[in-house]
């Protein structure tokens, strides 16, 4: 038997965190602060997300983790061992199958259903402390609705680049209230913010916690004249083909061939397995 | 007619010492009042009690309002004194660097004030800030440019523009060319005094420069350790100075 508390937090600070999620929830897109602890990985590798996944899985729940949309890679598969060690959940590397999937910088392609929960791990929860560093300040900003200056970004964008060059961490407002950070999803994820399934974001270093319930609405910040477009390479998948999904750009060798790949590993596998072959893909066994 | 701006018995301590004490004036549509005094006469201490930047621990500062007429702005809610901050009222500050943004471009510091007010039409906006810039007499192709990249003199006349560009009714100035060499604080003057005429703004400006008060001011307060000690026209009281403190500062000049 494991020697941890379900799922390495002790009681008291998992229900520490469960109240700033319910608050988070009542109050969409309002960052709430909350007594992070010290987790037994660095900051900035999901300590945040960690705790927030931790208060909130169930015996019964199946996780997942993916990082970049890959679930292979070491941020992924420490944290999906940290779970199995310490809470004993199932893990799955399908999005249809999990009910708890923490994820860093991307949505799942997959639609999410209400019976799922996305928790995003967060390293700068505000999106306005670029510009203005005081925290003084920014809270009374959020408080008034002051968001003039998050627009000054976008502007500063346009007029150095001639186009919104923000390609992810893309402000939006929720709700017609709160201007939040999806955290860095890249833009092409915006529309799905407004999902079925519950999100959280964690901040473990900020120590915040922030939620958007299902289908609340989320929209990204934009000019009349320079509308929010979510972007992708313009290419389709070379293993799937999939021409809907977000692409991660692979340097093949030093004479300029690449290969574009879902970055969402499951979604392309699952593609894959169901018949469909990309430009550099091989048929399925 | 109505005065824009009413100021009855503001007062304001640090503690024991007395920061402005008593101080009474109206101000009314279209006019300009200088506030001078030494250093630590409680000037700058005056300002931002007016500004709805420092809470006075006494007095009334009523505004009149474009919506609801005279309110008080030192009991107004927060969300409506910061409203007034962004659109009313202007305030320039003595170092350009305080009032400017300066890691954002010359057009995205005068375009600030617009969009926190709604506007969300980049090609608008961007017509505002150039059409400014040249009001301002900077260059249109700077609009790109870092104000760290601009000369002090252009840095306030930058900081002046962002500040018009929402066309406040009244704006709050403190040494408004303060540090600046004496052609550019001509310059810039005399851009003030257009600009003003010209909009019809009411202005306060702080500073110990007689000159300054000289060109701009209609009416001159003289302040000396935290009281006011005379007032009137600006001519009357810079030519015909009654209060010994007065005296003291005219014939500090030196004439060249």
């Amino acid at each position: 038997m494991s020697d941890y508390n379900f799922a390495y937090l002790d009681e008291q600070t998992k229900r520490m965190i469960r109240r700033a999620i319910l608050k988070g929830l009542a109050v969409p897109g309002y960052q709430v602060t909350f007594a992070s602890r010290e987790m037994p990985m660095p900051y900035g590798w999901g300590t945040g997300g960690v705790q927030v996944s931790a208060a909130t899985l169930t015996p019964e729940d199946t996780f997942k983790v993916i990082d970049q949309g890959s679930d292979d890679t070491t941020n992924a598969v420490s944290i999906r061992k940290f779970f199995e060690k310490t809470a004993r959940v199932a893990v799955t590397e399908e999005t249809e199958k999990a009910s708890v999937i923490q994820t860093r910088h991307r949505i799942p392609e997959a639609a999410l259903t209400e019976d799922q929960i996305l928790v995003y791990q967060v390293p700068i929860p505000e999106p306005l402390r670029f510009l203005e560093p005081r925290e003084t300040e920014t809270r009374k900003m959020h408080a008034l609705q002051e968001y003039g200056l998050m627009h000054v970004k976008l502007y500063e964008d346009i007029s150095q680049h001639g186009a919104i060059a923000t390609s992810y961490a893309y402000p939006v407002k929720v709700s017609d209230r709160y201007v939040m950070d999806p955290s860095p999803i890249p833009k092409f994820d915006n529309p799905k913010l407004e999902m079925a399934a519950i999100q959280l974001f964690g901040a473990g270093r900020e120590q915040r916690i922030y939620a958007v319930p299902p289908w609340t609405p989320v929209v990204s910040l934009d000019f009349e004249d320079y509308p929010f477009e979510a972007t992708k390479a313009d290419h389709a998948c070379d293993l799937c083909d999939a021409e809907d999904s977000y692409l991660d750009e692979v340097i093949l060798d030093d004479a300029g061939n690449r290969m574009f790949v879902c970055s969402d590993t499951d979604y392309c596998r699952a593609r894959r397995e169901a018949g469909h072959v990309g430009r550099l893909g091989e048929e399925a066994a | 007619m109505t005065p824009l701006l009413q100021v009855k018995g503001i007062e304001k301590r640090y503690g024991a010492r007395i920061g402005c004490a008593d101080v009474n004036f109206d101000l009314y549509p279209g006019e300009v009042m200088g506030i001078v005094g030494e250093s630590g006469s409680g000037k700058s201490t005056l300002l931002n009690c007016l500004a709805g930047h420092l809470a006075p621990d006494a007095g009334q500062v009523i505004f009149d309002t474009r919506a609801d007429g005279p309110v008080d702005t030192v009991t107004m809610s927060e969300p409506a004194r910061r409203m007034l901050g962004r659109t009313d009222w202007a305030f320039v500050h003595q170092h350009a660097r305080d009032g400017l943004r300066m890691n954002v471009s010359a057009g995205g510091n005068i375009g600030e004030r617009l969009m926190a007010v709604g506007a969300r039409h980049y090609g608008d906006i961007r017509d505002r800030a150039v059409d400014w810039l040249d009001r301002v007499e900077i260059a249109e192709n700077r609009v790109d440019d870092r104000p760290s990249a601009f000369s002090g003199g252009m840095q306030q006349r930058l900081q002046i523009a962002r500040n018009l560009v929402t066309e406040p009714r009244l704006v709050f100035m403190d040494e408004p060319t303060g540090g600046l060499d004496v052609s550019v604080q001509a310059r810039l003057l005399d851009l003030l005094r257009g600009l003003v005429r010209q909009m019809g703004l009411s202005a306060l400006i702080v500073t110990h420069d007689l000159a300054v008060v000289r060109l701009l001011a209609d009416r001159l307060m003289v302040m000396k350790d935290g009281h006011v000690v005379e007032s009137g026209l600006t001519d009357q009281v810079l030519d015909d100075p009654q209060h010994a403190y007065t005296q003291l500062l005219v014939s500090s000049v030196l004439q060249v």
